[in-house]
This record gives structure tokens, C-alpha cells and sequence, in this order.
């Protein structure tokens, strides 16, 4: 964890879908700016490609996603898919918004690593990704 | 020294996080005198705005819900209508909102999540197949695409052979809060504005009995704001609606009768039953100093009221219905003319029949056992209700100036005004749970270990295959000539200052799709893109 230490984490927080439920995301994106971090909010109505494109030009360490609509299945996983297949695989992603817990299991399987429902401190969440964030 | 047993639990109480400070005690000497003394339905109708309050009609118990597909939806609704319900409340998913198809890209799944899925007039006819449009009420959750989706109900209303003008019912189209707050924006605030008063302006003449906008707070409050704020970007909204009719030449009192408002019901019971009297008044003096309407049906604030979902808990979820029950008290204390209670596991997933059940009967209850509904505005004439009137009343009126000093909602809006003030307030009060300044059961105090387990609701996977291909279908059968010259006009007409409704109608009865006509439009006025304000 040394150097990551070092230099200061960038985060990229971003809405895929269609969704426009972006109290959280923003308040995330303060919170972990507060906390120190480097944060991009790249905002909503994104497409996976464009989260991706975004994140891997933005060099970021971690990307968080969030989604109230239930169509997390159908992003989340795609987007993890793509980072992987453009060079992102150590990019850390994390996720919150409505997503039944019975779908915890498959979002991990598919390579997120941490998800946030309502009610979670905004410390708990940097202190989350100040952890797991991988040097690369 | 020893605990003094005398010393308070906060320094400061507020009634929310950046709310108003509450005194230990409040007394005659907090209410100015003689004050607001004004009767239900007399100017400012701060305690109610009809004379009998509820104990002629109860409020309307308008419960919002949409279910996937048109055949799944339809079901419902013939089952309501055959049990007697006359009142529909349309949920659309998020595609139909927005302004595209569900074969687009961005609708990847979101087909059928958030309501029901239309992409045309088929879809419309289909989804009141058996339900005379002629003889309901229907209240439509629509504004980027209320123009388009009007028109299909209009048309599909027209097909029943029902006659337009009995319609009755009502459209959101509120765009301004969707930049403030609920983001389901397609165009900018200029090309915007001008399908919002399209819409207002052809109802009034056309749809005398339907409400043509319902000017929301409901949203604002959901994206963080306080009370106060809800109150104010609503009525500053609202400003710049009456303002924009006026603009296009029409008498105030030809539509201010048809505007309607829709409010968030918070957990803070007295500061909610507050802020619906300090609004009803607020309207009425609008209406009147600015407008210079003394029409008493123009100066009336009616509105709708949800219970307040950002406060519902993911964690022990049946501590949600409690919240509902206190918020719902609030709408009918405070005089709401219809209410939808949201089911306690909705922090989780979309609603369970029985916890939407449990949502209905909490209404019920509180209008048949609790007689809080047998006499008008019960908690008027207490120094604290009357006090925290006064105060929010002060409060958004700041506000509102603050805003007209910027040149209008629009102007504030554009710069990013109201977006930064709701979410510093949504900020502020995270800060205060995670600091534990803010308590909220069940979440940060009195937690439990033990796992909620809840029964699961899920749309149906393949919901968005059946669409897509219907979608397919209806593309092959339709006369794609007609379409063609359909949309053609749409982008003519958009260019001009005409009003767009009538070419809507034409177009959607060619079986052109939502999405196709938003497309034609997008030609015409571009893309909105959110200002960066964080």
C-alpha cells in the first residue's frame, strides 16, 4: 500500500443507464473528495463505453457506479467486461444504489469488488478503496 | 460539577439537517398578531382550499405503479376498474421517459424496470384495452416526452371513440425540476419550455377537465433540498410557467385554474404540515400581487402528495412503514388533494403486492380510524404549526427573491443555481448521519446483525426481448411512407412557433414510436448536457 499512499487516488464516479436518481453518486463524489481523493464525476445517461473510455483515459484507480432503476445487471458486469478487455483490469470497481442483495453474488463473480447500499458512511467507502485499490 | 438534569440533548435543535431551529417553547408571543386568520377556502387558503375539507370527499388515494409490459400493466388496471377504481396513476419506464425506443442502446436494461414500456400508439391503445378512457382519470409520471405521450392518449382516447374534451386527468410536464433535480431531461430549457406551453396551451383549449402540468417539489426535496428549498424552487417554477403562458398571450385565468403541484411528505410531521399551508399561501399571493389574478380557482394551490422515499431504510425495512404512516399524516393534516404512500421495501427493489398493499391500507387507516380527517387543517391555530408557517413562508421568499434578482427559475437553472443549493444540502445532511449528529434508525443507532430477509419482486428478464421484437413487428406493418412525412412535419412545425400538439397527434397516429419523433425533435433543438457543479 506504500505508494498508493503517496499519491493522491482518483476515483471516476458515474451513472450508466438511463437512470437520473444522482443524489448519491454526488454525494459520494463529495464525500470522497473530502476524504482526500481525486474525484471525476462524469455525471449520467452514460453508455459502458463510455464509462471505460473515460476511466482508462482519466487513469483512474477506481470507478464508482451507481444505479436505482435495476438495470445493474446489465451494466455493472459489462462494464467490469470491458475494463478488463482495454487494459483496466486493475482498475477497482465499486457500486451502490438499489441492488437486491440475492444479485450481490453474480456482481461479484463478475469482478466488483465492493457494493454499497443506502445507509453505508461515506468513510466506510474510502476507507474501502484506500484498501483495495491495487497499484499499477 | 454534576449532569445537570435540566441540560438538553442538542445544542441546537433543528426541525431536518439545515433546517429551521426549533425553540424550547413556543407561545403567543411567536405568532404576529392578529395574523392569518383566513378560513378553508377563503384567500390565502393556508388552512385548506375547500370549505368542507375532508369530510366530504376524502383526498384521492393515488396509488403510482407501472408493470413492464402493456399486457401485464392492462391487467391491473381492468382488475382495478372492475373493482370500482376509476383512477390510474401511469409509471413509464425509464426509455418512454427519456425519449427513446426500447431497441436503443441506452435502454439495455431498462426495459420495463421502472414502469411500463411505450414505444407507440399500439402500445397506448393496448394499454387501455377494455378501460373507456372516457369514463377514468389517469395521472401520467411524463416530461421530456409529455407532448408525445399525450398525443398517443389522446389518440387512443379518439379510437375508443371517446370525446377529447371530457378527458380527465393529468400530465407532470414539468421540465425545469427534471434540470433541478430528476434528470430525465431530453432537450435544453429554451425548446423545453416551449413543448411545456405547447401542452398547457392546447389543453386549454382542447382538454378543459385535464390538469396540463403538475408543478413539483417532490423531486427537489428527493435530491437533498430542504423544506424550505422544495417550497421555494417549486414556487419559482412555477413563476416561470405563469410567466412563459403569459408570454404566448394567454389570460392567467385561462390556465392557472388547470396547474397543479406535487409535494414530498417528510418524516418532520409539524414542519411538513407547515410547509403545505406556507405554500398554499405563498401560491395564492403570487397568483394575486404578481399576476394580478383575483380569481380564487387561479389563486388555489392543489396538490399531490408521495411519501418521502429517500427516507425509507434498506435496513430493517418494517421500520418503514412506521416512517410512511408519519408522512402520510402530514399530507392529510397539511390538506393534500391525493396521496401515494410508498411501500416500506422500496429501498431494496420495486415493490412487492403486499408491501404495496400494506402502503394503501396505511392511507385507509388514517383516513377511517384516525380522525385526523373529520374536521380541516387540526393542527391550525398552535403557536409552534403557526410560527413554522410563517417561517418557511420567510424562508422561500428569500429564496424566490434571490432567484428573480438572477433573472428567473430559467436563468437560475442555466447557471446552476438550485442544483448546487440541493445538493450542499443533501451533502450537509449525510455528513450529519455519518457523524451521527443525524439519527436514523436502524441505520446509524439501534442497528441490528440479524439479516432483513424481505420476499423478492422482479420484473421478468425477458420483458425487453418481447418488446424489442413487438417493436420489430410494428416497424414491418406500419406504413413507413406515412411515417416518414409524418416526422418530416414534426421537424417543420418544431422549427416555427406553432403549436407542436396537434402535428404530435398526426404523427403518432402514423405509428411513428416515441422514440422517432424525440429523434426528429433532437434534429431540431439539440441535446441538454448537466452543468458541472460539484
Amino acid at each position: 500500500m506504500g505508494s498508493t499512499e503517496l499519491k493522491t487516488i482518483r476515483v471516476l464516479i458515474a451513472k450508466p443507464g438511463l437512470d437520473g436518481h444522482d443524489r448519491g453518486a454526488k454525494v459520494i463524489a463529495r464525500g470522497l473528495k473530502d476524504a482526500g481523493m481525486e474525484v471525476i464525476y462524469l455525471g449520467l445517461r452514460l453508455t459502458p463505453e463510455q464509462i471505460v473510455e473515460a476511466a482508462i483515459q482519466e487513469d483512474v484507480d477506481a470507478v464508482g457506479l451507481s444505479s436505482l432503476s435495476g438495470a445493474h445487471l446489465a451494466l455493472f458486469p459489462k462494464i467490469v467486461e470491458l475494463l478488463r478487455s482495454k487494459g483496466g483490469e486493475k482498475i477497482l470497481v465499486v457500486v451502490g444504489g438499489i441492488i437486491p442483495k440475492k444479485d450481490f453474488a453474480v456482481l461479484k463473480e463478475a469482478g466488483v469488488s465492493g457494493i454499497f447500499g443506502p445507509g453505508t458512511p461515506i468513510p466506510e467507502i474510502a476507507k474501502f478503496i484506500q484498501e483495495n485499490i491495487q497499484e499499477k | 460539577m454534576t449532569q445537570d438534569k435540566n441540560a438538553e440533548r442538542k445544542k441546537e435543535f433543528r426541525t431536518t439537517v439545515d433546517g429551521t431551529v426549533v425553540k424550547q417553547v413556543y407561545t403567543a408571543a411567536d405568532v404576529a398578531q392578529p395574523g392569518d386568520t383566513s378560513l378553508p377556502a377563503e384567500f390565502p387558503f393556508t388552512r385548506h382550499v375547500q370549505g368542507n375539507g375532508y369530510r366530504g370527499r376524502f383526498w384521492t388515494m393515488r396509488q403510482y405503479a407501472g408493470f413492464a409490459t402493456v399486457e401485464e400493466t392492462n391487467k391491473r388496471y381492468k382488475y382495478l376498474y372492475g373493482q370500482g377504481s376509476t383512477g390510474f396513476s401511469v409509471a413509464f419506464h425509464l426509455p418512454t421517459q427519456e425519449g427513446y425506443d426500447s431497441d436503443h442502446t441506452l435502454s439495455a436494461g431498462e426495459v420495463g424496470k421502472t414502469g411500463v414500456a411505450i414505444d407507440s400508439l399500439k402500445d397506448m391503445e393496448q394499454l387501455w384495452d377494455g378501460i373507456p378512457l372516457s369514463d377514468v382519470s389517469t395521472s401520467m409520471t411524463i416530461n421530456a416526452t409529455a407532448s408525445i405521450i399525450l398525443a398517443m392518449y389522446i389518440a387512443a382516447a379518439e379510437k375508443q371513440g371517446a370525446d377529447p374534451s371530457k378527458l380527465k386527468g393529468t400530465v407532470q410536464n414539468d421540465i425545469l425540476k427534471e434540470y433541478v433535480a430528476r434528470n430525465t431531461y431530453i432537450f435544453g430549457p429554451g425548446p423545453s419550455m416551449r413543448l411545456v406551453t405547447d401542452v398547457i396551451g392546447y389543453c386549454a383549449e382542447k382538454l378543459p377537465e385535464w390538469n396540463s402540468i403538475s408543478i413539483s417539489g417532490y423531486h427537489i426535496r428527493e435530491a437533498g433540498s430542504t423544506a424550505i428549498q422544495e417550497v421555494a424552487f417549486t414556487m419559482a417554477n412555477g413563476i416561470a410557467y405563469v410567466q412563459a403562458m403569459l408570454d404566448r398571450g394567454m389570460k392567467i385565468d385561462s390556465f392557472a385554474p388547470r396547474l397543479s403541484f406535487f409535494f414530498a411528505a417528510n418524516t418532520n410531521l409539524i414542519e411538513e404540515v407547515a410547509k403545505f399551508r406556507a405554500a398554499r399561501r405563498i401560491w395564492a399571493n403570487i397568483i394575486k400581487d404578481r399576476f394580478g389574478s383575483n380569481n380564487p380557482r387561479s389563486q388555489m394551490l392543489r396538490f399531490h402528495v408521495q411519501t418521502d422515499g429517500f427516507t425509507l431504510t434498506e435496513q430493517q425495512p418494517l421500520n418503514n412503514i412506521m416512517r410512511v404512516t408519519i408522512q402520510s399524516l402530514a399530507a392529510v393534516m397539511g390538506g393534500c388533494q391525493s396521496l401515494h404512500t410508498n411501500s416500506y421495501d422500496e429501498a431494496l427493489q420495486l415493490p412487492t403486492e403486499q408491501a404495496v398493499q400494506v402502503a394503501l391500507r396505511t392511507q385507509q387507516i388514517i383516513a377511517e380510524e384516525s380522525g385526523v380527517a373529520d374536521t380541516i387543517d387540526p393542527l391550525g391555530g398552535s403557536y409552534y404549526m403557526e410560527n413554522l408557517t410563517n417561517q418557511i413562508e420567510k424562508g422561500a421568499k428569500k429564496y424566490i427573491e434571490k432567484i428573480d434578482e438572477m433573472g428567473g427559475a430559467l436563468e437560475a437553472i442555466r447557471k446552476g443555481y438550485m442544483q448546487a443549493e440541493i445538493a450542499r444540502s443533501a451533502y450537509d445532511y449525510q455528513k450529519a448521519v455519518d457523524s451521527g449528529e443525524q439519527i436514523v434508525v436502524g441505520v446509524n443507532k439501534y442497528t441490528s446483525k440479524t439479516a432483513d430477509e424481505t420476499t423478492i419482486f422482479e420484473v421478468d428478464p425477458a420483458v425487453e426481448k418481447k418488446q424489442t421484437e413487438r417493436l420489430r413487428i410494428l416497424r414491418q406493418e406500419r406504413d413507413n411512407l406515412k411515417v416518414k412525412s409524418a416526422l418530416e412535419k414534426v421537424k417543420k412545425v418544431a422549427a416555427t412557433n406553432e403549436n407542436m400538439m396537434p402535428v404530435l397527434i398526426e404523427a403518432v397516429k402514423t405509428y411513428a414510436t416515441q422514440g422517432e419523433i424525440s429523434n426528429a425533435l433532437r434534429e431540431v433543438f439539440g441535446e441538454y448536457r448537466e452543468p458541472s457543479i460539484l
